[in-house]
């Protein structure tokens, strides 16, 4: 078994508010394997950028990572200095973000930005950091390359913007992108156009990929492995088609059932109760024992991680076995 | 297929039934200038080439929703469809063409007939942060309008607003607080109180599940479900999410940089898509049920409203494009009962 891209191990982030401590990541494990791509999936406030935050080490204060290691081949990140980071971020491990705009600055020509970001990781000529600027434009699909480098951010569209984010995050070859909701922004069409592209990089050059998105349908189509956050936890997590198929955690089965979808056209939608918990001091137990509707007394105990079947994980006491021998 | 395959609405039918639509859009456009400032008119006076720039964001849209019937409304960014929402709702005037309201032109209506049109329309935003008065208690954001209307007396008006609260699933307890004390989804339940509070049978809703969480958007839709049968609303439901739309509606019009290119029955669009930008669009939407698919594009972006494309304004993106299709605008004809697209393809076969 070859060494895994990133392995991260109980991670925990916690906020240090002055209205108490946000347990943002708390116990959070997955392994993300040389040209996969990890959909992390998770509605507002589950922990589920944060997550990606940590990994790439730009957890501001008050926030800190408090527990846990995050094994980038095998080196674990938590403990390394910050220069040897610095090293690293940007060069083999880059983020994609939202907003294309948290990545570029809006009073730098596009070629500017891109050579310095180039010889930031090496000694290379200007000349010929402007070529790798240049195909990595040509790479994501934009069109005329050369007259685009010498644009400024906002003479782009805002997926064309996005793809110049994605050029820059892959100027290094990086072994691992994080992208935070990095098509949310973005009308359909263009969404498309941009997860084709995702798609042929980790296929081509071998990327481990996380998703992290709200989008369900999004990470059907193009993730390997799902892990579902909730309230800062991963309360599942397996191979995508087993999981969307056959769900176990009763957040999971409702947030599936939320999914509008083609089959139930015009019925009602299977809803989840109540709204998300706030983090801060979020009582012991199953967080979602508030909203599940099979809710018990044994609940208000933390229920651990256990493996229901080969390769699916669940956080929960009376998983949904029944459809998973029906299946 | 339950409650919403009772209502086989089609706009070709309607006139056949003879009666008039609940709501009709002749010719609706809307034109948005940008007016030259002094520099920009002296340049002009002196010769520069200096031309006003002009947004067709709405361009000659005929459309009919009939008593009942839930329209979506379709499109990507840019492509006029809250503009129109707008325009349905009375909160903008159309640059040209009508809309009627019952068979009558509303622009024409006055008095007490057009305050009682514009009541009957209300609209629910897509941002439900920004479209709530932070400084109002919820009891005066949804109290407020039915009282000045004198829908509800002053003494029963207590009353009446725990009624239109519970009614949109928020504990009527809470109405003596501000917007900020709420979750974003009880926000939009708010907005959709305060839209009810006025008694209207018909809702514009520009976007109103886009910035809610998947759980949040399921309970919203739920609630516009059991409103529309348990008040008889008429929707049109605007959105650019292709599940939301075809969840909900009984009637599908897409649109693509301000004119309508496709309008069928929900269930015929997502079956027979008859435009290629349509087909695109349905093959580009990330579906649940598609694991580990090979994501394809629309090739090219979406133009500049300002300067769109000539003849078809999908021309540039279309894979079957034609010669005659840079030059000549297809016009919306139908190709089969209550089906109607505009595409030049379906003359030559």
């Amino acid at each position: 078994m070859t060494v895994p891209t990133l392995e991260v191990r109980n991670l925990r982030t916690h906020f240090f508010t002055r209205a108490g401590v946000v347990k943002a990541v708390d116990d959070v494990s997955f392994t993300v394997h040389r040209g996969k791509v990890l959909g992390l999936v998770g509605e507002s406030g589950s922990g589920k950028s944060v997550t990606g935050f940590s990994i790439i080490g730009l957890v501001d204060p008050p926030g800190r990572v408090v527990d846990g290691q995050i094994l980038f081949q095998g080196r674990d990140l938590t403990r390394l200095p910050e220069e040897a980071m610095r090293d690293l971020r940007g060069n083999r491990i880059a983020m994609i973000f939202q907003d294309p705009m948290m990545t570029l600055n809006p009073v730098l020509r596009v070629d500017t930005q891109m050579i310095e970001t180039v010889q930031a990781h090496q000694k290379v000529s200007r000349e010929e950091a402007r070529q790798r600027a240049r195909d990595a434009l040509g790479q994501v699909g934009i069109p005329s390359p050369d007259e685009r480098l010498h644009a400024y951010p906002h003479q782009f569209s805002g997926g064309m913007r996005q793809r110049v984010a994605i050029a820059i995050a892959l100027l290094h070859r990086p072994d691992l992108i994080i992208a935070d909701e990095p098509t949310t922004a973005l009308d359909v069409t263009i969404q498309g156009q941009i997860l084709a592209e995702a798609q042929k990089l980790c296929s081509e050059s071998g990327t481990a990929l996380i998703w992290i998105t709200h989008d369900l349908s999004v990470v059907a189509g193009l993730a390997d492995d799902i892990a579902v956050m909730y309230a800062g936890k991963v309360v599942e997590q397996g191979p995508v088609t087993e999981v969307l198929d056959a769900p176990l955690h009763p957040y999971t089965v409702g947030l599936i059932g939320s999914v509008p979808s083609r089959n139930r056209r015009g019925e009602p939608l299977r809803q989840i109760p109540g709204m998300t918990p706030s983090l801060l001091n979020l009582p012991a137990g199953c967080a979602f024992r508030a909203r599940c509707p099979r809710a018990e007394a044994r609940c208000a105990e933390s229920p651990p991680m256990a493996e229901y079947r080969t390769g699916r994980f669940a956080r929960c006491i009376h998983p949904h076995l029944e459809e998973v021998a029906a299946a | 297929m339950s409650a919403v395959m009772e209502r086989p609405a089609t706009s070709g039918d309607a006139a056949a039934t003879g009666a008039a639509p609940f709501l009709e859009l002749r010719g609706v456009s809307k034109r948005f200038a940008k007016t030259l400032d002094f520099a920009a008119r002296l340049a002009r006076r002196l010769g520069a080439p200096v031309r006003e720039e002009v947004v067709h964001a709405v361009d000659g849209v005929d459309l009919s929703i009939r008593k009942g019937e839930v329209v979506g409304l379709v499109g990507e960014s840019g492509c006029g469809k809250s503009t129109l929402g707008r325009m349905v709702a009375g909160i903008m005037e159309p640059s040209a063409g009508s809309i009627l309201w019952h068979g009558r032109e509303l622009r024409t209506l006055a008095g007490a007939e057009a305050r009682e049109a514009k009541l009957r329309t209300q609209m629910i935003f897509q941002d439900p942060y920004a479209s709530l008065n932070p400084r109002l208690k919820v009891q005066d954001i949804v109290g407020e309008a039915p009282l000045v209307h004198g829908l509800v007396r002053r003494s029963q008006l207590d009353a009446y607003v725990d009624e239109q609260l519970r009614r949109a699933g928020l504990d009527p307890a809470l109405k003596r607080r501000y917007p900020h004390q709420f979750s974003g989804g009880q926000r939009q339940r708010i907005g959709i109180a305060r839209a009810l509070a006025v008694k209207p049978d018909f809702l514009v809703c520009d976007e109103a599940v886009a910035a809610l969480d998947v759980s949040i958007q399921a309970q919203i839709l739920n609630l516009f479900m059991k409103l529309r049968r348990e008040l008889d609303l008429t929707y049109l439901f605007i959105s650019h999410d292709l599940g939301v739309v075809e969840h909900l509606s009984d009637r599908v019009v897409i649109m693509y940089l301000g004119r309508v290119v496709e309008e069928a029955p929900a269930e015929e669009v997502f079956r027979r898509p008859n435009h290629p930008y349509t087909q695109s669009l349905l093959a580009a939407v990330p579906r649940i049920e598609a694991r580990k698919r090979a994501f394809s594009g629309v090739q090219g972006e979406i133009p500049s409203p300002l300067n769109p494309p000539s003849g078809c304004h999908f021309h540039p993106r279309c894979p079957h494009a034609m010669e005659r299709c840079k030059v000549e605008r297809p016009v919306l004809r139908r190709i089969a009962s209550g089906h109607r697209s505009a595409c030049h393809l379906n003359e030559a076969a």
